[in-house]
């Protein structure tokens, strides 16, 4: 199918822009990258049509097309794998991808550096392509490794601020420690498997049986992939650097930061189902991180007050409720939460942006207000967004997540599913409070604001009142609020008599390696009138989340303020993230530079190792200094150093003698 | 064509020299010198090309050899001779010249002849040390790069050139002593000093005295090369050589004459004395994985630009080390081409900073700031060489840094884990260094109107971008040489006779098929795979593959347990170990 066209479009419309645009006008550049991303979206579309053709014994669709490195043995190939996974999130990708390029049209017109914003995405679109259509995990490293870079370089796109190239910083270093695990995992795979190709793996891999008892070598590798995971999908206790990428410009933190990239860590546990299926505790480790990062990550964003950390905090949960689908073995139901999610966040983030880019860039809620008479549109899209998001049927989430809680309460961890429902309140309430905080009550911004405070700042003239956007930024927002209403219905539980197409369909990737496990043994028997309670369930947790948002931040606005003064304490910790960017200063950070400067530089570079040297330098000076003096011409002293060598030798013999 | 398939070496190494001396005879007519040093080093260049371009893949032993006898009594040959290793590195070596000359065009405006001289001497002897194949001819080129590359850094540096120059020539002379006492034991022994007699006399057992002195010479050697390395704890001449010298100094310093210690050790120390190399790896690795995370650590905190990419040497050297002390062929493998990758980026780095340096005279981090915004396309240069040397995927420094990273695991697990915190490190230190070099907004009013790279300066910075990405794309134009070498030089670690011993079963449920992990009884952990068929009851026949592809079959005792699955039998050993070729 030359599914190579697919990646390599975004690459060439990335190198074009990226090495010409700067001399191109505007309309170019933005034929060049909009045109290849559309052009890759519609590739895929055709290889979708053609994917359904194929009989299921052609699937996965293998295309090989050179070799990459070859060392002895090992050997890894530029190659192409498709299967329902990877076209599933291939079509996300593209199809995102491309709704975020229109938008961005919009949004970034009035910036600097333009050429350089859309050679970036573009790149980006390359790597992340790459990442899912691998049929390696080296080549999948690749795409891994790329979208690091282009989500470095789109974080600090503004790098005159310090705060953007610092966040860019430490989203590409917070990663390298990720992937630092994710290297150990594949030199484990070479080591024992001596291939790094899907299709081989797999086969190898189903050979070993479930350690089940004591962990072996794949528990090793579905921990060390889990560490990569973490970092690339903000998961605990990596996900410091998410937040703080919000210093992107927005569609930027709606496609890297929300949609694709950070789902990264979801495909790769989706795709390696053959080696976490053979470990339990893996598997486990999985799903525990998954609920505690979303319950920990929802905390936090029920008291920020930037709405793109707000957000920033959001996806980490709704990740980490990927995890934990995928953690209790349910990987098509974290894919699908993980599509849904992609609409529904890709939607809040754009429509958070054109608030943003209404109001003179102002982030603050607490400046907000009262929006929805200003931005129509945009109010409405954000509705449908989080309505979706906390989970009312029958919007595409209510379907996604439920699917999840549902799946890990059958799976009989119940306090996992607990933690999730719980977490489910939360998101509702955080979801509400956003949504009070800036279109209903009175605006609180200054209308004919100038100063700009928030991270995008533009530099209209004409910045009065807050306006809705124009028609290429409105558009993409109403796609994804028509995605993100209906997208949950592919895959309607058959207890809603639905037949959850989206699940059958991935099928095939997961159960054709699948063992089975006494936890998936278990999930059989119960019956649908259950999981209809326990969608009651969740919809009670969102509802009750939204009353208290309702209550709070809608009724008595006072409110809000008291608590938090008589919870000062606790209030603040949460505010503060838990402190948490301190604690890794105070614990890695700065002993690191400490150490490296005071021990090894000045310490033993410097003090022990130089010091030797010169000192050895002059010692052997002085030395020859002194051989020196006896060369004094003076015939009494060379008489004197004779007679010295003469008793010496005389001396050494006698020694000798005596022995 | 055949006289220029003989005699291609001898051009390669005398068409500098050559140039050099007519150089002498020049007038002093900067503009005439600097395009005659440039004409020469592209002809050494164009003629370096043929050795990749008529170079026996298949062959892994030295090609276009020339061996003349030179010196009747002591025995010495005028003999040179390359293979896929020392192939790569010469071209390396001619590679980076022109473009030094090109930096070099402006930066050097005093005695430029001079300076080109010494550059082009310079030049002989680096590809002399790689070609040389004779021991006698070998140490006159090794020591004869100290002589101008001291100069240079001496007569052309910055500060504190004096003490820089005397440190480094005194370091690595003082080191040298010790391989010339090797080498001439070695002599007396043999009446040669041909590195391939040599070798064949010491593998052919016809050394007296080898057993007792072999652990003396290989030190002898590992001293001098590794202070070339540098090897912590002898690297601390690196810092002040690099940031005393001149920026073309500094460039063949890092690409090339680092490369001559890597070289050396893999040639001489692991060719000539394999047992000593396995005996002491051990804590040669440990040196090298202490370079690695100390050279990244002391780079982090360096105030100043180039001292932080001088100690990234240090740490990108250790992993060169590493790889060639796993003993494993990807491991090798990446070590070799971690050599080229460190020459191109390194390299690259030096002369970036060189450019900043013309311009501003200062190499205080703190002097600079915000230089994206006067200097894009220069920010730019820097970024991808930075990425290139950060070792991001699809650029050569990752296809090294992965190769040794899995050799030197393969070896030792804690080793691969360990050296791999790197990635880590060299993410900190580059990353740091760039964000205080070229964001925020320009804070210095000196850095405010600088002007961006000019066209000669992008020409030189051009072919090193453009190798990163091609070597990082497609590494099999490099390995397919490298590969054959490297494996043949492993040859000797592996006694053929050794049978297949078996570790670690990981049984399967599968009749007729065990799964086995097959590792050499030299702990060396190959390539997998086993089919078994039931010849008997118990017995099987396992087949593996050795790091040389070549299958090894053995027979193998099995037993069922409980639960169906098959186990090799503890601590099985056919009397015989029998190996079917």
């Amino acid at each position: 199918m030359h599914l190579w066209i697919i990646p390599l479009l975004p690459l060439a419309g990335a190198a074009i822009n990226g090495l010409l645009g700067k001399r191109f006008p505007k309309a170019l550049v933005n034929t060049i990258a909009l045109g290849s991303t559309a052009l890759a979206f519609g590739y895929a579309l055709w290889v979708a049509s053609q994917f359904a053709g194929l009989p299921a014994d052609r699937i996965p669709h293998i295309e090989r097309y050179a070799n990459w490195l070859a060392a002895g043995p090992f050997s890894a190939e530029f190659g192409i794998y498709l299967d329902q996974l990877s076209l599933v999130m291939l079509l996300v990708v593209t199809g995102v991808g491309f709704l975020i390029h229109v938008y961005s049209l919009g949004y970034m017109a009035h910036e600097g550096g333009y050429y350089r914003y859309f050679a970036y995405l573009n790149l980006f679109m390359f790597f992340m392509l790459t990442l899912v259509l691998a049929n390696n995990y080296l080549l999948m490293f690749v795409g891994w490794e790329g979208v690091g870079l282009a989500s470095y370089l789109l974080i600090g796109f503004w790098f005159l601020k310090k705060s953007a190239a610092d966040a860019g910083k430490k989203a590409f270093i917070t990663n390298r420690v990720g992937d630092f695990g994710f290297l150990i995992a594949l030199f484990l795979l070479i080591k024992h498997f001596g291939t790094l190709q899907y299709d081989s793996l797999w086969t190898l891999v189903s050979k070993y049986p479930v350690e089940s008892g004591a962990a072996g070598v794949l528990t090793a590798i579905g921990l060390l992939m889990l560490v990569g995971a973490t970092g690339k999908s903000a998961q605990i206790p990596l996900y410091v650097w998410l937040p703080d990428a919000m210093e992107g410009p927005t569609p930027v933190s709606a496609l890297i930061h929300a949609a694709t990239m950070v789902t990264a860590g979801v495909y790769m546990v989706a795709r390696s189902n053959p080696i976490f299926n053979r470990t339990p505790q893996a598997l486990m480790a999985v799903a525990i991180i998954g609920t505690l990062t979303a319950i920990f990550a929802a905390s936090i964003g029920m008291v920020q007050t930037d709405i793109k950390k707000v957000l920033a905090y959001s996806t980490i949960s709704q990740l980490g409720y990927m995890f934990m689908g995928c953690g209790v073995a349910a990987y098509g139901a974290g894919i699908f939460h993980l599509m849904t999610h992609a609409f529904f966040k890709a939607l809040l983030f754009l429509s958070a942006g054109s608030i943003i880019h209404g109001i003179a860039g102002e982030q603050d809620m607490r400046k907000m207000g009262g929006l929805r008479k200003y931005l129509p549109w945009t109010f409405w899209c954000m509705t449908v967004a989080t309505f979706t998001i906390v989970g009312f049927p029958p919007l595409a989430a209510f379907f996604s997540k439920d699917e999840i809680l549902w799946r890990t309460w059958a799976s009989g961890n119940h306090a996992l599913w607990l933690i999730g429902v719980i977490a489910a309140g939360m998101t509702a309430f955080y979801m509400f409070r956003l949504w009070f905080l800036t279109f209903f009550g009175e605006y609180r911004g200054a209308t004919s604001s100038t100063e700009a405070h928030g991270h995008d700042s533009h530099h209209d003239e004409e910045h009065g009142a807050p306006h809705e956007c124009p028609w290429v930024m409105v558009i993409p927002l109403v796609l994804l609020a028509i995605l993100s209403f209906v997208g949950g219905w592919v895959g309607i539980p058959a207890a809603m008599g639905g037949s959850n197409r989206f699940e059958h369909f991935l099928d095939p990737v997961f159960q054709s390696t699948a063992l089975a496990l006494p936890a998936e043994a278990a999930a059989a028997p119960e019956s649908p009138s259950t999981e209809l309670l326990f969608s009651a369930i969740s919809v009670a947790a969102a509802t009750i989340g939204f009353l208290i948002a309702w209550f709070l931040y809608f009724k008595r606005t006072d409110l809000p303020a008291r608590i938090a003064r008589s919870l000062n304490g606790l209030y603040t910790l949460v505010l503060d993230k838990y402190r948490i960017d301190e604690l890794y200063a105070a614990v890695f950070i700065q002993p690191i530079i400490a150490l490296s400067t005071s021990v090894f530089w000045k310490g033993i570079d410097q003090g022990l190792i130089d010091r030797g040297v010169d000192g050895g330098a002059a010692g052997a000076q002085e030395a020859s200094d002194g051989m020196r003096r006896m060369q004094s011409g003076n015939i009494r002293s060379y008489a004197g150093w004779v007679a010295v060598g003469a008793a010496a030798v005389i001396a050494f013999m006698v020694w000798r003698g005596v022995r | 064509m055949n006289f220029i398939d003989n005699n291609i070496l001898t051009i390669v190494i005398f068409l500098p020299l050559a140039g050099a001396i007519l150089l002498m005879f020049f007038p002093r007519r900067d503009r005439d010198v600097r395009y005659f040093a440039l004409g020469i080093s592209l002809i050494t260049l164009l003629a370096s090309l043929h050795l990749p371009w008529h170079f026996d893949r298949g062959n892994s032993g030295f090609q276009f050899e020339q061996n003349i006898p030179w010196i009747s009594h002591p025995n010495i040959h005028y003999h040179l001779g390359i293979d896929g290793i020392s192939l790569w590195l010469v071209v390396l070596t001619t590679f980076l010249m022109p473009l030094c000359v090109l930096k070099s065009w402006k930066g050097i405006h005093e005695r430029v002849k001079e300076f080109f001289i010494l550059m082009l001497v310079l030049e002989t002897a680096m590809i002399g040390v790689f070609m040389a194949l004779d021991f006698f001819l070998f140490y006159f080129f090794w020591e004869a790069t100290l002589i101008p590359m001291a100069l240079v850094i001496g007569i052309f540096g910055h500060g504190r050139r004096i003490y820089a120059a005397v440190k480094f020539f005194l370091y690595t002379m003082i080191a040298s002593v010790f391989m010339l006492a090797a080498i001439l034991w070695l002599y007396a022994k043999t009446g040669s000093f041909d590195f391939v007699t040599i070798q064949n006399a010491i593998q052919g057992g016809q050394v007296a005295n080898f057993a007792q002195a072999s652990i003396w010479l290989f030190l002898g050697f590992f001293v001098a090369f590794a202070v070339k390395v540098p090897l912590f704890p002898v690297h601390t001449w690196l810092p002040d050589a690099h940031v005393e010298a001149p920026t073309a100094g500094s460039v063949l310093l890092a690409g090339v004459l680092l490369k001559m210690g890597t070289y050396g050790l893999l040639r001489f120390n692991v060719g000539l004395f394999p047992d000593q190399a396995r005996r002491n790896a051990p804590w040669i690795i440990t040196l090298a994985i202490i370079g690695i995370v100390y050279g990244a650590l002391v780079a982090m905190v360096q105030p100043n630009i180039k001292r932080l990419v001088a100690y990234t040497s240090v740490s990108h050297l250790g992993f060169v080390v590493l790889g060639i002390f796993s003993f494993t062929q990807i491991g090798v493998d990446g070590a070799v081409y971690q050599m080229l990758n460190h020459g191109v980026s390194t390299g690259a780095l030096f002369m970036l900073l060189g450019m900043i340096y013309d311009r501003r005279h200062t190499y205080d981090l703190a002097e600079y700031g915000g230089l994206a915004t006067p200097m894009p396309v220069y920010a730019t240069f820097f970024a991808f060489i930075m990425l290139s040397s950060v070792g991001l995927p699809l650029l050569n420094g990752f296809i090294g840094e992965f190769m040794v990273l899995s050799g030197a695991f393969m070896a030792k697990q804690l080793y691969g884990i360990l050296a791999a915190t790197g990635v880590i490190w060299s993410a900190c230190y580059l990353l740091w260094m760039y964000q205080r070099v070229f964001y925020g907004s320009v804070t210095n009013p000196a850095n405010a109107q600088l002007r961006d790279l000019d066209a000669r300066e992008r020409v030189s910075l051009w072919p090193l971008a453009i190798a990163a990405l091609v070597m990082g794309v497609a590494p099999m134009l490099w390995l397919h040489s490298i590969d054959p070498t490297v494996g043949a030089a492993l040859k000797q670690f592996s006694n053929a006779n050794q049978a297949v011993a078996l570790k670690a079963p990981h049984p399967t449920q599968h009749p007729h098929e065990v799964g086995v992990l097959c590792e050499r009884s030299d702990a060396r952990v190959e390539r997998r795979f086993s089919t078994a068929s039931p010849a008997a009851d118990k017995t099987f026949v396992v087949s593996a593959r050795d790091n040389r592809l070549k299958r090894q079959e053995e027979a193998v005792s099995l037993e069922r347990r409980p639960g169906g699955l098959l186990y090799p039998v503890a601590n099985h050993r056919e009397p015989s170990g029998q190996v079917v070729r």
